[in-house]
């Protein structure tokens, strides 16, 4: 490969891994909220996200919504989705040992994916065409309309939660809550509707990144969760868990790694790539891009 | 580790009349093939359960990528038989040591990691040994290593069992594994009483990981196949559940949740699409009841019942 034709293949992947990254970001925020705040690794996210896709199949095929109104559907429905799950699974669990908490966690994974199954069938469906997909040539370089309206849409969701998170009374509760749950108990913010509102949130990113990916790759399944979920929270520990910028940022790098990795070496290897940034982040720095190194206290 | 005891002698009889009673059994055709299926598959599950104990329970490192070991082992034990046509025996051995290794080489630099941190580096790393065995061609990549033997029998795969069992029973009562005992309970606390925490965390994940290895191994010569579809993270999370549904740092807790989980599974075949969600809501129900398990860390035993009797067993209530 000539010069040109490399630089060329890098710029396309580079368009292709943003576009994928901030579906991980869409996800990882979710994480990275909820982890914040419950120091949770909520395993059932991913399938919160795959809850999200099913809705707005829903929404765009039995009641023939457009894409507007199917995305906020699908987020209003995976919120309510979330919060139930808090309510029902983790909420009792608040003084459980870690563990166990971990374990429930993965108990509601499998639940929302064979439940899935059971109600939808483990046929993948074809996601309906909700606009028209129209290709722009920039030069040699390919652009399509979904992926403008996955980046549009994803900069807007992130726009909104950062508002919500920084300037609003329960962000700034969220915000008290995840720095010292205590403390913020003390000051009279009622924790648990603080982790409901979390819950509500981070589900209802999922649910938009999850229509947005079946709007991309035009199938949804009832495991499609599994792996992204995994991803996206390697997205928000690649910026440093419980960081919200750092969440947005990491799902980014880790969209145009693999992306690079796709292109260049061998699409197979793609999810090992995932991997292997988490390891060497763990190993190296731990905490994050974003993230400060704490003491540990005896 | 220990010479054996009295009572572990009681226990080896014990064992052998198990062993005889389901041999006559099998012989004379009255469990069919599918239990007989079902109990080889008993055996490798216990195998995987008390070997992942040692790791989860004992000392306490949370290690969710028990399948990449399991994977290790079917391999390298298939690849020793049918591509090398060494014998059973070796096979057995070098997928022990293969998977050990490679639980040395991975535990190492993991293992500074603690919690949930830890937890999602051994994911990956069971999903990057499964991702890298599906990219070899030599091994067959996707479509997995056909071909194999069947050298495992019941005889195997319960010796081996009754072998793993009481080499991780010893260790545990021996002072290496007071150590890891002591890291679970407070791995600072080890650390400033003189243990070297890295050398007992990395020694536990060896030979969890060299255990996880001949389960492999036993695994793919009594199914014919080894396929990477059978080593995701859901074949690690099957094993955690076993773990944990009976009690973390519990021996007889692993091997009930073993039992036990295979059992259901293999009731529950026939209605494949309510075999998960059964599985999963009981998880979630026995976590939210009981979230440290059935027996919690004790170990059933005559004592239990109030019996009196049984003498061992009972040291993690001494700690």
């Amino acid at each position: 490969m000539d010069m040109g034709s490399l630089l060329h293949q890098f710029l396309q992947q580079l368009i292709n891994g943003i576009s994928l990254g901030s579906i991980y970001a869409l996800i990882a925020l979710g994480y990275t909220m909820i982890y914040g705040i419950l120091k949770l690794i909520n395993f059932a996210h991913g399938d919160i996200y795959m809850l999200g896709a099913y809705f707005g199949f829903v929404a765009t095929t039995m009641l023939g919504f457009s894409f507007v109104p199917a995305i906020i559907f699908a987020m209003v429905g995976a919120a309510i989705a979330g919060i139930i799950i808090e309510r029902i699974a983790y909420r009792p669990m608040r003084n459980a040992p870690r563990i166990a908490i971990l374990i429930t966690a993965i108990g509601v994974s499998f639940l929302l994916e064979y439940g899935m199954m059971l109600i939808a069938t483990p046929q993948p469906r074809t996601f309906p065409a909700v606009f028209a997909a129209d290709v722009y040539h920039f030069g040699p370089l390919v652009v399509n309309s979904q992926q403008i309206v996955i980046l549009v849409s994803a900069i807007i969701l992130m726009a909104i939660l950062t508002y919500i998170v920084q300037y609003t009374k329960i962000g700034k509760a969220m915000r008290a809550v995840s720095f010292d749950t205590d403390a913020a108990r003390l000051m009279g913010i009622n924790i648990d509707r603080v982790i409901s509102a979390t819950f509500a949130l981070g589900s209802a990113l999922a649910a938009a990144g999850g229509v947005l990916v079946g709007i991309y790759y035009n199938s949804i399944d009832p495991l499609m969760g599994m792996v992204p979920g995994i991803k996206a929270f390697v997205a928000a520990v690649l910026g440093g868990i419980g960081i919200i910028p750092g969440a947005m940022v990491g799902g980014i790098i880790l969209g145009v790694v693999e992306a690079m990795v796709s292109g260049f070496i061998s699409s197979t290897f793609r999810d090992a790539a995932a991997f292997g940034i988490l390891i060497i982040i763990l190993l190296y720095k731990p905490a994050g891009i974003f993230g400060k190194n704490v003491r540990e206290k005896v | 580790m220990n010479i054996l005891r009295k009572s572990d002698l009681k226990r080896i009889v014990a064992c052998a009349i198990l062993f005889a009673a389901v041999q006559g059994l099998l012989f004379a055709e009255i469990i069919g093939p599918f239990w007989e299926l079902n109990i080889v598959l008993i055996c490798i599950n216990i195998i995987l359960a008390v070997s992942l104990n040692l790791i989860n329970g004992y000392t306490g490192q949370f290690s969710i990528g028990h399948a990449g070991f399991l994977a290790v082992g079917a391999y390298t034990g298939a690849i020793m038989t049918v591509k090398l046509g060494f014998p059973f025996e070796v096979a057995l051995v070098v997928g022990t040591v293969a998977a050990g290794f490679l639980g040395f080489l991975i535990g190492l630099p993991t293992l500074r990691l603690n919690g949930d941190y830890l937890a999602i580096a051994t994911l990956g790393l069971g999903e990057i040994i499964r991702i890298c065995i599906l990219n070899i061609d030599y091994v067959g990549g996707a479509s997995g290593l056909m071909g194999i033997p069947r050298f495992t029998t019941f005889a195997w795969v319960f010796w081996i069992m009754i072998f793993v069992i009481f080499f991780i029973k010893n260790f545990k009562n021996s002072s290496y594994g007071r150590c890891c005992l002591a890291i679970r309970e407070n791995e600072i606390a080890a650390d400033t009483m003189g243990i070297d925490t890295t050398k007992y965390k990395v020694m536990a994940f060896t030979l969890g990981a060299a255990f996880a290895g001949t389960a492999g191994v036993l695994f793919s010569h009594y199914f014919y196949i080894a396929h990477p579809a059978s080593f995701t993270f859901m074949r690690s999370f099957d094993i955690l559940t076993m773990v944990v549904l009976g009690g973390l740092g519990s021996m007889t807790g692993s091997i009930t949740g073993a039992v036990l989980l295979t059992f259901i599974s293999a009731y529950l075949a026939e209605y494949p699409e309510w075999r998960m969600i059964i599985y999963s809501a009981t998880m979630i129900v026995l976590m939210l009841h009981r979230p440290q398990g059935l027996f919690g860390n004790k170990e059933l035993s005559m004592k239990m019942f109030g019996l009196g009797g049984g003498k061992d067993g009972r040291t993690a209530e001494s700690k």
